[in-house]
């Protein structure tokens, strides 16, 4: 059976994309800060779905642990889906450095650091699958979220040029934009339901894209519409805008 | 953040803030922070028990934590609802021991409902199955309570509409089977006399309801079908269902996309009704072998089937007699018939013996039918409520959303003794729901 390992696996989009690809009879490897926390989840999968599930303590900001972690696993996953992230608040991280640091760490140099290792083993053995999820805020910033945005603008980067890179060695990377999803994080914001995808939604669209081999997958179809628009609006005007 | 809820009936509906949660110390914080708040699962019950000014969403708190297969035993955090819980159980030949006429509800609110199925009068209610349960109460401590265990928490949670606390894992016995099929017996009864010997006659099958036409007078006041059933043997299925007898066979599933206009559902069912009475083909007894999700959920096959009462939506009303009170439960009927205000269509249930502390069923007959809101309805079910309550009755708080507090004191025998266990786990009443309010059970 193939094996997925998921970064950042408490989330709600997580317990999704677990129950998705365990579903498809993936082993599931839970990496997270509170491993206590992922046991629940590790039985909730191996009763439902009869496969072997794992946990195993990550801190995507304690950068020097990430090579230990991964050589620590005990299997090299198939595939990497990288969830984790820290939405903030860019009022006090406009302020505060501490939260703007943790919003930079969690969403952008933690990734890269994680996938950096990933990536190196992938490419040396030739096969493998990588999975971020980045967001629609990091295509253009704005005054409302340009912290989280600018961080998730430098992760699909990121993506980008790795997808680049390993494309050669037979590894894939792609990319996904959710949009708004109906989580925990966004529990307080009103969201426009037209817009909002729920998180069983976003697993199941990962999981197909991720057969079809797709680049950039945009959940709910109208994001890659609305950024395209919000992209192309020039910046003299953009600028006077409040969004 | 503030949304409108309302459960399944659409009424009442009011602007609450939901708070989920996915882990225990997300709770606790919550739960010792907050006043004014009551558990939720997936608001299938018809009245107000858990509506609040804070709401706390068990559905995302949905792990199922141990499943023994040998002896049928699950463990699961509550808000896992049971149609997820036999897409799991029934390949591998086991079924819910007691199961309400819908299998989209969580576990949470089986327990705080205690509710019961068509085998009420052979397995009892759901909390009769329970292996043991943790409830987190208001002082954020978590509480492992059984029948041997902590007994007054847990028999306060049994049926306790969530006031005790918050019910978070539930361990509880499955029963075995060895297909996913029922042998279903359909008979025709003229009358409502008919359909209570019936009832006596087949009280053996595992699983008995009747539909009672509640619009018929004179000879055939109480016209009904009454249908039993026992879980198919591999023998009884047919070859096709034989290649995979744990298996069901894959089906679409109907939605009412938006609220109709509340004459759409009783033409409906008056339509079913007497296509199944008086059809051509339609013998005095019929026999056949169905998939269980027809024979226990037959409305579940139809998504948002609530809708079709329109948009001021409706109230199930749901009352039991004993069985020496036959005669409340003709009394009833005929005021429910003369007024024709009702759904077209009632449920009759008989049943067995039930002895816990506020948990709806007692030995007896149990109608239940719906009727959606209009004006000069509550005055009228009040009318029903004392004649429920001289005939020594009492009604289901899974579905009331109106019942005056007298009738609810009145009616529960052990009303007083519920209400000083609730003040003991749920000081300062911080768990309180517009129900609890209205009943003077959180005051």
């Amino acid at each position: 059976m193939p094996t997925l390992l998921i970064l950042g696996a408490g989330s709600d989009m997580a317990v999704a994309i677990a129950r998705k690809f365990a579903s498809e009879k993936y082993d599931i490897q839970l990496a997270g800060r509170n491993t206590a926390a992922l046991v629940p989840q590790q039985q909730d999968l191996q009763v439902r779905y009869n496969v072997n599930a794992t946990t195993h303590l990550f801190d995507a900001t304690d950068f020097g642990s990430h090579s230990g972690f991964y050589a620590g696993l005990p299997a090299v996953p198939d595939m990497t889906i990288c969830v984790f992230g820290y939405l903030g608040s860019q009022e006090k991280a406009q302020e505060n450095w501490e939260e703007a640091a943790t919003i930079i760490n969690s969403n952008y140099t933690g990734a890269v650091s994680i996938l950096n290792v990933v990536a190196e083993s992938y490419a040396a053995r030739k096969q493998g699958t990588i999975i971020g999820i980045s967001s629609v805020a990091g295509e253009r910033g704005r005054q409302s979220n340009y912290m989280y945005g600018s961080a998730k603008a430098g992760f699909t980067a990121y993506l980008s040029g790795l997808r680049n890179r390993l494309f050669r060695s037979g590894v894939h990377v792609m990319s996904v934009q959710p949009g708004f999803v109906n989580t925990r994080m966004t529990s307080h914001l009103p969201l426009p339901p037209l817009l909002t995808a729920q998180p069983e939604t976003v697993a199941t669209a990962i999981f197909k894209a991720v057969k079809r081999k797709k680049n950039v997958l945009y959940v709910k179809w109208h994001w890659r519409y609305i950024m395209l628009i919000i992209k192309l609006i020039p910046e003299g005007i953009f600028k006077k805008l409040s969004l | 953040m503030q949304k409108r809820l309302a459960n399944w009936g659409n009424y009442p509906a009011v602007a609450s803030d939901e708070h989920a949660f996915t882990r225990e110390d997300e709770l606790r914080n919550y739960v010792v922070t907050n006043t004014h708040m009551i558990a939720r699962g997936n608001g299938r019950c018809y009245g107000d028990a858990s509506l609040g000014k804070h709401s706390i969403s068990m559905l995302k708190y949905d792990k199922m934590l141990s499943f023994d297969t040998a002896a049928g035993v699950m463990d699961v955090q509550a808000g896992v609802t049971l149609d997820q819980i036999l897409d799991i159980i029934v390949p591998q030949g086991w079924f819910l021991p007691v199961t309400p006429g819908t299998k989209y509800i969580t576990v949470g609110g089986a327990v705080a409902s205690d509710v019961h199925g068509k085998n009420h009068h052979v397995d009892g209610a759901f909390s009769g199955h329970i292996i043991d349960m943790d409830v987190l109460t208001a002082s954020g401590e978590t509480v492992c309570c059984s029948a041997t265990r902590h007994e007054d928490l847990f028999w306060a949670t049994c049926g306790g509409m969530g006031l005790t606390g918050v019910i978070t894992r539930v361990k509880f016995g499955l029963k075995k089977i060895s297909t996913a099929y029922i042998r279903q017996t359909q008979l025709k009864a003229k009358n409502l006399e008919e359909v209570i010997r019936l009832f006596d006659e087949y009280k053996h099958y595992t699983y008995s309801m009747a539909w009672i036409d509640c619009l018929q007078k004179g000879d055939s006041f109480g016209r009904s079908i009454l249908i039993v059933g026992e879980h198919a043997t591999p023998e009884e299925l047919n070859a096709k269902q034989k290649a995979a007898p744990l298996t069901l066979p894959a089906k679409r599933k109907l939605t009412v996309p938006f609220n109709l206009p509340s004459f759409v559902l009783n033409t409906f069912t008056v339509k079913a009704f007497n296509w199944l009475y008086y059809g051509k083909n339609y013998k005095k007894v019929m026999h056949k072998v169905i998939p269980y999700e027809p024979f226990f959920y037959p409305l579940d096959a139809i998504l948002h089937w609530n809708r079709g009462y329109g948009k001021a939506g409706f109230v199930q009303y749901q009352f039991v007699v004993s069985l020496e009170q036959k005669d409340g439960l003709i009394a009833i009927l005929r005021k429910i018939s003369e007024k024709g205000w009702g759904s077209f269509l009632a449920v009759l249930k008989v049943f067995g013996k039930q002895d816990s502390l506020i948990s709806f069923p007692m030995e007896g007959y149990t109608l239940a039918l719906d009727f959606p809101i209009r004006k000069g309805l509550f005055e009228f079910l009040d009318e029903l409520d004392e004649i429920v309550l001289q005939y020594g009755g009492r009604l289901y708080l899974s579905k009331d959303a109106r019942m005056k507090q007298e009738i609810f004191w009145n009616s529960y025998p052990n009303a007083g003794r519920f209400a000083e266990i609730v003040k003991q786990y749920n000081h300062d009443a911080r768990f309180e729901s517009l129900q609890s309010e209205r009943l003077l059970l959180t005051k």
